[in-house]
C-alpha cells in the first residue's frame, strides 16, 4: 500500500462563452496524472506557471473539484465521504506568508482555527496546545496575542506551519513556501521544514518553480509541463540523468552559482535550446502536449512515443 | 463585444417581466381596487359586482396582469381617476419634465465632481483635499430634503432669484425662446439642489480611483520614460481613473430617481417624482404602478447602459 | 584614466531619506558607486536593503524623498536638476525595466502606444509612420514573433515573457547610456528568465551601455555581472568584480548570503541561517557596524567605530574591520534557534 498515490488525476476547468454562456470548452489543468509518495520523503513537484502543480496540490486537499480520477490516502479512497476524518491528516502551506493569514486575526486563533474544527477542547487546553505548537516552531508563546501584522515574513509563515501541523497530519502540501521571502529567510524556513519533518515523521509534497530548493530538499521528482507528467524519478534520476527534453532545458535554465561556468552554462544552453527546437516533435504531440509515461528504470519514468522506448 | 451586449440584454428582458409581476402584485394587495375610489357608496353592491365582473377585476391574477401587460404594450396604462384622463398622457409629459430635470442635473453633478474628485484626488491629504473632503461630508451627512427647503427659501423665497413652482412661467408659449428660458429658469435651482448633494458620491469616488491609480506600477513606467507631471496625469491617471465613473454613469440614473421624488416635491415641479407623491396621496393606483414600473424600468436599463458602456470602453472585457 | 573616460555614472555620497512622522530616515546611507561603459553592476541585497530605493534616486523618482549627495551624469548632477531637465533624459539617457510586468504596463493602452510614447516624448517631431515603424523595429528586436500583431495588443493578451520584452522595448527606444533593471526576471519563470537574461545580455553589447541590475538572487548575479555591490540596511558593505566576490568574499553578510543559498554543486545538508532579521527602517542602528548585531559572537573590538569602506585589494573595498575577525559558527542547531526570534 502506498502512502499517497494519485491515479489518472484529472481536474479540468471550464471555459464559459458564447451567448448563453455554456460550457464550450476545458482547461486541462492537470490532465492524467499519476503517481506514489513514500511516507517520510520529499516529493517535489515541479513545473512553470500553469503547468498544474499547484492544482495537483490543492486537489488533494479537496481545494480543487476533481474531475476524473483517485486519489488514495494510505489505501483509503480520499473521495468517497466515510473518509471524510482523514482530511485533517492533510493540512497545505500557502506561498504568500502575507496574504494567507487572516490580518484581522491573533495568531492565537489562527492557529486555533484547525483544532477548533476537529476538536472540542477547553479554551484553557487549546491556548496550551496553540502554546506548544508556537514554541514547535520557533516563536515564543506570549506571541499568541499578536496579530500577523506584527511579524516578520519567515517568522509569518512559521504561523502557517505551525497552523498545518496542528492536528498532527501526516502529509503537508507546502506549496512553494518560500518563494516570497529573501534568501536568508529562505534558509530559516527549509532548515525548519526538514527539522519538524524527522520530528514528527511528516511527508511533504513540496510543490516549487525553483529547482535548486527542489535539489536541496527532496527525495523523489515529478516534472510538470501543461497538466501532464514529461519525467518522474529520484532526484539523481532527474539531476544526472534527465531523459526528456523539457526537463533538460528546464535544468540548463538554473542560473550558475559560480561565475566561471558562465561561458560553459551559455553555451550549454544554447545547445539545448537548439536540440529542443529540433527534436520538439519528438517528445511532444500534435497539440504540444507530453505523451504518456513510461519506465526506463525502476524508479526513472519519462514521456516518451512508443517507439522511442525500444 | 457584440455578443456581450447581446446577452446582457437576455439578461435585461427577464429583468423587466420580473419587475412588472412584482409591480402588478403588490398593486392588487392594496386596499381598495380601481373602483372603489371612483363610486358612490350609495350604489346599489349588486351593481359594483356587476362592473366588476365587466372590468376584468374578478379574474384570476394572472389573467388580470395578462390584461394589463397588453394594454400596456399598447400604450394604454389604464385611466388617472384624479386627473380624468389616460395615465399615458398624464405621464408623458411628466416624464418630459423629469427627463429635463434629470439631464440638468447630471450634468452640473458632473460638472462639479470632476474637477473636485480631481484636485483632491491629485493633491491628496493638503489643504485643498481637506476643504473637498469636508465639503462631501457634509454632502454625506445633510439630508436631500432639508437641504433642498434651504435652498427653496434661500433662493427662491428671500433673493427671489428663482421661481418656486412649476416648469414653466404660465401664458408663455411653447416652441419660443422666452419658453425655454422659463422653463431653464425654472429646472436650475432644483437641479443645482439636487447635484449639490448627490455629486459627493461620485467626488468621493473619483478622488479614490485617482489616489489608486497614482501609486499603480504603470505610473512609474510613465514617470521613467519621460513623461511630464502634466501628461502622467492627462494620458494616464485621468483616463484610468474616469473609465469606472463613466462606467457608474448608468447607475447614476437610479439615483436620480430617488433624488426627483423628494426635489419635485419640494419645489411643486411637475415631473415623475411629484406626480408619484400626488397619487400615493390620493391613492390614484393605476398611475402609481404606471410610476413605479417606470422607475424600475428606467433603473434596470440604467444598469444595462453602465455595462454597455465598460465594454466598450475596458479593453480587459471588450475583447471577450 | 581609461576608466574615467567610460565612466557614465558617478555616484557619490547619496542619501535617501523619507519622512515616517516628524523623522527623516536615510533608506539609502552615504551610498558612492560608479558605472561604466557596457558593464554589468550588480546590486545585490535582501529587501530592506535599500537597493530598489537607491534605483529610484537614480531615476528621480521618489516623489517624496529628501536626497543628498550627488549623481553625476552626463555632467549634471541630478540630485539638484529641475524636474523638467530630468524628464529630458528619464527615458532618453537613462531607462529602467521593472520587476512585475504583470502591472508595469498601462492596461487601457496599446502595446504599440506605449512604446510609441517613448519615443513621442523625445522626439517631438517624429511623423507617426516613423514612429509605427521604429516601435515595429523595437519589438523585432526583443524577440516579439509578430511585432505588426503585437503592436495593437492590449498587455492582458500577453504573456509575463511578453510583457517583459515589451517593457524592455520601451526602456530602450531611445539607445539609452545607462539601464536600470530591477528585479527583471524575478516575475518570470526559469526558461524565460534565461531568455530575458540572455536578450538584456545581447542589447548591453549592442548599444555598450552601462547597467545596473538590481537582484536578490545569487545565481543571476553569477551570470550577468561584471561587478558586485552588496548593500545591506542602506549602506554599500562590499564592492568588488563578480569572480573576486564569489571567490573570496570577505564581509560577513556577503559570506553569509552566499552560505544561505542551496548550492547546485556542493551537498550541503543544512543551509546557513543569518541570526536575527534585517532591522525596519526606523530601527536601523545609527552608529557602528549594522550587521554586528546579526554576527552577536564576533567581539565588539573587532568593529570600527565609524565603519568605513576599505579597499583591501585593487578594486576590492569592504566596509568594517569586521571582516578579519569572522568566521562561521558551526554549531546549527544553535543557530537554527536564534535564527528564529
Amino acid at each position: 500500500m502506498e502512502f499517497l498515490e494519485v491515479k489518472n488525476l484529472k481536474v479540468h476547468f471550464p471555459i464559459r462563452g458564447g451567448l448563453f454562456n455554456r460550457k464550450i470548452d476545458a482547461v486541462k489543468a492537470v490532465d492524467d496524472v499519476s503517481f506514489q509518495m513514500e511516507e517520510g520523503k520529499t516529493y517535489g513537484l515541479v513545473g512553470e506557471s500553469g503547468s498544474g502543480k499547484t492544482t495537483i496540490g490543492r486537489a488533494i486537499v479537496g481545494l480543487n473539484k476533481i474531475t476524473a480520477g483517485k486519489i488514495f490516502f494510505e489505501g483509503k479512497d480520499l473521495a468517497s465521504a466515510k473518509n471524510k476524518s482523514i482530511r485533517k491528516d492533510i493540512q497545505m502551506i500557502f506561498q504568500d506568508p502575507y496574504s494567507s493569514l487572516n490580518p484581522k486575526k491573533r495568531v492565537l486563533d489562527i492557529v486555533a482555527e484547525p483544532i477548533r474544527n476537529y476538536e472540542s477542547l477547553t479554551r484553557k487546553e487549546e491556548k496550551q496546545k496553540v502554546q506548544d505548537l508556537m514554541e514547535r516552531v520557533g516563536l515564543s508563546a506570549e506571541a499568541i496575542l499578536k496579530y500577523p501584522h506584527e511579524f516578520s515574513g519567515g517568522q509569518r509563515q512559521r504561523i502557517g506551519v505551525a497552523r498545518a501541523i496542528a492536528l498532527k497530519p501526516k502529509l503537508i502540501i507546502a506549496d512553494e513556501p518560500v518563494s516570497a521571502l529573501d534568501v536568508s529567510v529562505q534558509a530559516q524556513v527549509l532548515n525548519f521544514m526538514q527539522d519538524i519533518q524527522k520530528d514528527l515523521n511528516l511527508t511533504y509534497l513540496f510543490i516549487s518553480h525553483d529547482l535548486g530548493i527542489v535539489k536541496h530538499m527532496c527525495d523523489q521528482i515529478g516534472i510538470m509541463y501543461k497538466g501532464r507528467y514529461v519525467e518522474s524519478g529520484k532526484k539523481e534520476d532527474i539531476f544526472t540523468n534527465p531523459q526528456h527534453i523539457y526537463t533538460k532545458r528546464l535544468i540548463a535554465a538554473i542560473p550558475d552559482i559560480d561565475p566561471r561556468n558562465r561561458d560553459f552554462q551559455k553555451n550549454h544552453r544554447r545547445d539545448v535550446q537548439k536540440m529542443y527546437d529540433q527534436s520538439y516533435h519528438e517528445y511532444f504531440d500534435k497539440e504540444g502536449l507530453a505523451y504518456h509515461l513510461q519506465h526506463i528504470s525502476e524508479s526513472h519514468q519519462v514521456a516518451l512515443p512508443h517507439r522511442k522506448v525500444d | 463585444m457584440w455578443k456581450f451586449i447581446v446577452r446582457r440584454l437576455f439578461i435585461t428582458a427577464p429583468q423587466i417581466v420580473l419587475l412588472s409581476v412584482l409591480v402588478f402584485l403588490m398593486a392588487q394587495m392594496m386596499p381598495g381596487d380601481a373602483l372603489s375610489g371612483l363610486i358612490d357608496p350609495n350604489i346599489d353592491p349588486q351593481a359594483i359586482e356587476q362592473q366588476r365582473e365587466k372590468l376584468g377585476l374578478n379574474n384570476p391574477w394572472y389573467v388580470q396582469y395578462k390584461d394589463w401587460v397588453v394594454s400596456a404594450l399598447q400604450g394604454d396604462l389604464g385611466q388617472s381617476f384624479r386627473f380624468k384622463m389616460p395615465v399615458t398622457d398624464l405621464v408623458e409629459q411628466r416624464l418630459i419634465n423629469t427627463f429635463w430635470l434629470s439631464l440638468a442635473t447630471l450634468i452640473i453633478t458632473y460638472l462639479i465632481a470632476i474637477p473636485l474628485g480631481i484636485t483632491s484626488g491629485r493633491f491628496n491629504d493638503t489643504l485643498r483635499d481637506q476643504i473637498i473632503t469636508g465639503y462631501t461630508y457634509i454632502g454625506f451627512a445633510t439630508p436631500l430634503f432639508i437641504f433642498a427647503l434651504v435652498m427653496l427659501w434661500l433662493f427662491g423665497f428671500h433673493f427671489q432669484w428663482f421661481p418656486t413652482s412649476g416648469s414653466v412661467a404660465p401664458g408663455s408659449e411653447a416652441g419660443s425662446l422666452s419658453y425655454v428660458i422659463s422653463k431653464l429658469h425654472h429646472l436650475l435651482l432644483p437641479a443645482i439642489s439636487m447635484a449639490l448633494i448627490t455629486t459627493v458620491n461620485t467626488v468621493q469616488y473619483l478622488r479614490s480611483e485617482i489616489i489608486d491609480t497614482k501609486q499603480k506600477d504603470f505610473i512609474i513606467t510613465a514617470r521613467a520614460k519621460g513623461a511630464s507631471e502634466s501628461r502622467v496625469y492627462n494620458r494616464h491617471i485621468l483616463r484610468n481613473s474616469l473609465l469606472p465613473i463613466a462606467a457608474f454613469f448608468g447607475y447614476e440614473i437610479t439615483g436620480l430617481i430617488g433624488g426627483t421624488v423628494f426635489v419635485e416635491f419640494i419645489y411643486s415641479y411637475p415631473g415623475m417624482g411629484l406626480l408619484f407623491m400626488d397619487s400615493i396621496l390620493q391613492r390614484d393606483y393605476s398611475v402609481v404602478t404606471s410610476v413605479v414600473l417606470l422607475f424600475g424600468i428606467a433603473s434596470i436599463l440604467g444598469a444595462l447602459l453602465s455595462d454597455i458602456i465598460l465594454s466598450l470602453i475596458d479593453p480587459r472585457i471588450r475583447i471577450k | 584614466m581609461i576608466l574615467l573616460i567610460n565612466q557614465i555614472l558617478n555616484v557619490s555620497n547619496l542619501t535617501t531619506s523619507f519622512r515616517i512622522k516628524d523623522d527623516y530616515y536615510a533608506a539609502v546611507d552615504n551610498v558612492s558607486l560608479q558605472v561604466f561603459k557596457n558593464e554589468v553592476l550588480a546590486i545585490v541585497g535582501e529587501s530592506g536593503s535599500g537597493k530598489s530605493a537607491l534605483a529610484f534616486s537614480i531615476m528621480g523618482l521618489h516623489t517624496r524623498a529628501k536626497m543628498e549627495g550627488n549623481i553625476y551624469f552626463k555632467g549634471e548632477d541630478l540630485v539638484n536638476l529641475s524636474p523638467a531637465k530630468i524628464n529630458k533624459m528619464r527615458g532618453k539617457d537613462m531607462a529602467m525595466i521593472f520587476q512585475d510586468p504583470l502591472t508595469a504596463l498601462n492596461p487601457l493602452m496599446t502595446i504599440g502606444e506605449q512604446i510609441g510614447e517613448a519615443l513621442l516624448l523625445h522626439n517631438k517631431a517624429i511623423t507617426k509612420k516613423s514612429r509605427y515603424e521604429q516601435v515595429i523595429k523595437l519589438l523585432q528586436l526583443v524577440g516579439i514573433a509578430r511585432p505588426k500583431y503585437t503592436y495593437n495588443q492590449f498587455p492582458h493578451e500577453l504573456s509575463g515573457g511578453m510583457r517583459q520584452r515589451v517593457i524592455i522595448a520601451i526602456a530602450i527606444s531611445n539607445s539609452p547610456e545607462l539601464l536600470i533593471a530591477d528585479e527583471p526576471t524575478t516575475a518570470l519563470d526559469v526558461t524565460i528568465q534565461a531568455q530575458i537574461l540572455d536578450l538584456i545580455r545581447e542589447l548591453k553589447n549592442e548599444m555598450q551601455a552601462g547597467i545596473i541590475l538590481i537582484t536578490h538572487d545569487l545565481g543571476v548575479v553569477a551570470e550577468m555581472a561584471d561587478r558586485i555591490a552588496v548593500m545591506y540596511a542602506g549602506e554599500m558593505v562590499e564592492v568588488a568584480d563578480v569572480h573576486t566576490l564569489f571567490e573570496n568574499p570577505l564581509h560577513p553578510y556577503t559570506r553569509s548570503l552566499l552560505n544561505s543559498v542551496p548550492n547546485s554543486k556542493q551537498k550541503q545538508d543544512r543551509l546557513h541561517v543569518i541570526q536575527g532579521v534585517v532591522p525596519s527602517l526606523q530601527n536601523l542602528p545609527r552608529t557602528g557596524c549594522r550587521f554586528a548585531h546579526r554576527i552577536p559572537w564576533v567581539t565588539e573590538t573587532a568593529h570600527e567605530k565609524m565603519p568605513q569602506m576599505h579597499e583591501v585589494e585593487p578594486q576590492h573595498y569592504v566596509r568594517c574591520t569586521c571582516y578579519k575577525h569572522f568566521d562561521f559558527l558551526e554549531k546549527n542547531k544553535e543557530d537554527h534557534k536564534h535564527g528564529i526570534s
